[in-house]
């Protein structure tokens, strides 16, 4: 009779051959691999190269070394739309409360809390210019959903939301906060479902009010969750676009620009690739040290174990 | 809790919910209601009669190109994305290699990139290989920039598929090949079927490639078909109520019929930063 070790031990031999197979690593592996590399990778080293230069975007590019950086650095436009996008960032990390707040009702024992988690989803399906061109419509100084509403209920003159240099930011933040509540409130609902109905038993039972429950133990448990939500609010800031391309273009007189569309703009309108490059690399170096700064800040040493 | 506080529990959920809908209801409210009635009428108001010509209207005056684009460059990115992000995932946890940390990692990097950085040199690079109006350009942007997403969904799942099997497939002599396509890739349709999710909302709703690198209409796809669409109806509110709502009702259908896969996706992609 032969040893089943002895089969064993030739099978793991046969797999270990098989699934050492350098060309075979390489077959499964090189067609994403590459893909990435040039689509992802290389343009970022380009956008950077082509920021050292003075180019249209077709004619020849002439190198004037860091001039496109220092100008970007010097320019009032590039910090004004970097200041707007840091707004939203901070709107963005402050709306959280609200979110946190509202799956922690959803999270008590709600009848349909989980239909009702799924309606605030629906926003977040939409795309961001379908989303832009019926907030257009919501904001409709004469027939806008919204100031209909404010002159039936007897508001007179009510603002051209989108036009006033000074509220447009925050007309746009709104269909932000209303795209991505569902997304927050789902992260956090889940989260809160997952802490063992044992701890908050036993905490009720020593007295302890709903909402010292919680603050003492529901949201020290969902730290972890919570700050990956402050990452993703804050950088996902950093990177808004396609909303207030859609929405305003950056306007009323830049008013609402960001670094995105302050990019976008010197680039495919202004026919300026060399120093939209600078911008966008800029964008990037920013981008990747906001991340890393705010991973640093809400790393903690200790995970909460329960 | 007494009755009294759990009733204003249900109302704060309930007005939240109420502003999470309403402004979709009010679109699809207008879409069937003509000029004269949304702007006379009380915006609440149900249509007096539905003005279903309004969808006919934006139908035939060619919204059905972008539709069709629409459809067929999401199905074929997800389709590539799906096997290329299997394939990789499916070497990297299962295979035995040594740089496969490294590379694992070259991906992850991948989810933390800002698009807009790369836009400029895309344009670039597409222009000299002539593929600027190409759809092409758009199917491998929108599989390149899907994979990293892609791939950390599925990696967990890869993870804990048991060596058994692999190891009786090949002690039957089956070569690596049928190992993965014919019995390792059926066993992850849970998971592939959340990243299909998730790759079909990202690739329909996306716009910024299209609109860069896109300038002939018959390539254009919804998100950006319907900007100039409803430039040229500029004060016809009801036939720019009915090309939002046919540009959103595919996810919204796949959300009803779906919502739990979609819930799912939604929450898996939740490390993309």
């Amino acid at each position: 009779m032969i040893n089943p070790l002895f089969i064993k031990r030739m099978g793991l031999n046969a797999m270990n051959k098989v699934m050492s197979n350098k060309l075979m690593v390489a077959l499964y592996v090189l067609p994403a691999l590459l893909l990435i590399a040039v689509l992802i990778f290389i343009p970022l080293i380009l956008t950077g190269y082509y920021g050292l230069m003075d180019w249209n975007g077709i004619g020849d590019m002439e190198f004037i070394g860091l001039e496109n950086y220092i100008n970007g650095l010097q320019d009032g436009k590039f910090w004004e739309s970097a200041f707007h996008s840091f707004l939203l960032a901070l709107f963005s990390t402050l709306s959280l409360i609200v979110y946190l707040a509202i799956s922690l009702i959803l999270a008590s024992k709600i009848k349909g809390a989980d239909l009702l988690r799924k309606i605030y989803l629906i926003p977040m399906l939409l795309s961001s210019v379908a989303i832009a061109q019926l907030w257009i419509k919501v904001y409709n100084p004469n027939n806008g959903i919204l100031n209909s509403i404010l002159t039936g209920i007897g508001v007179e003159n009510p603002p051209a939301w989108l036009a006033e240099p000074s509220i447009v930011l925050y007309a746009i933040f709104i269909p932000i906060l209303w795209q991505y509540a569902g997304f927050y409130i789902l992260i956090y609902y889940a989260a809160l479902k997952n802490i063992p109905e044992s701890l908050i038993e036993a905490a009720r039972i020593d007295g302890a009010t709903p909402l010292q429950i919680a603050y003492k133990i529901k949201l020290p448990l969902i730290m972890g969750v919570i700050k990956v939500t402050i990452v993703l609010a804050i950088v996902g800031s950093l990177k808004y676009f396609d909303l207030i391309y859609v929405m305003t273009g950056g306007g009323p007189n830049g008013a609402s620009e960001v670094m995105a569309s302050y990019m976008y703009k010197l680039a495919f309108s202004m026919n300026d690739f060399g120093y939209g490059s600078a911008i966008g690399f800029l964008l990037l170096v920013i981008t990747l040290i906001v991340t890393v700064i705010i991973r640093k800040l809400t790393a903690s040493d200790e995970e909460i174990q329960y | 809790m007494n009755r009294f506080g759990y009733a204003i529990l249900y109302i704060c959920l309930s007005l939240v919910a109420l502003f999470q809908i309403f402004p979709i209801l009010w679109l699809f409210l207008f879409s069937l209601k003509d000029n004269r009635e949304i702007f006379s009428g009380s915006p609440f108001a149900l249509p007096s009669e539905l003005k279903w010509e309004n969808y006919q209207k934006v139908w035939e005056g060619g919204i059905g190109v972008y539709f069709f684009n629409s459809i067929w460059i999401t199905g074929l990115a997800i389709v590539l994305t799906v096997l290329l992000a299997s394939m990789a995932t499916f070497a990297i946890t299962r295979m035995n290699w040594k740089l496969n940390t490294f590379v694992l990692g070259l991906f992850m990097v991948g989810l933390m990139i800002p698009i807009h950085s790369a836009l400029i040199p895309l344009f670039s690079m597409f222009l000299s290989v002539n593929l600027i109006d190409h759809p092409l350009s758009i199917v491998i942007t929108y599989t390149a920039y899907n994979l990293p997403i892609t791939m950390m969904i599925l990696l967990g799942f890869y993870y804990t598929l048991p060596r058994e099997i692999e190891e009786a497939a090949i002690i039957d002599g089956s070569s690596i090949h049928r190992l993965f396509f014919q019995i390792i890739l059926p066993m992850t349709t849970p998971i592939m079927s959340t990243t299909v999710i998730i790759n079909m909302i990202y690739n329909w709703n996306e716009f910024v490639f299209v609109n860069t690198f896109i300038s002939s209409d018959k390539y254009k796809t919804l998100t950006v078909g319907i900007q100039n669409f409803i430039g040229q109806y500029m004060t016809d509110w009801g036939a720019i109520g009915a090309t939002l709502i046919i540009s959103v009702l595919p996810i919204l259908l796949a959300f009803i019929f779906f919502s739990n896969k979609v819930v799912e996706g939604i929450s898996s992609s939740a490390v993309k930063g």
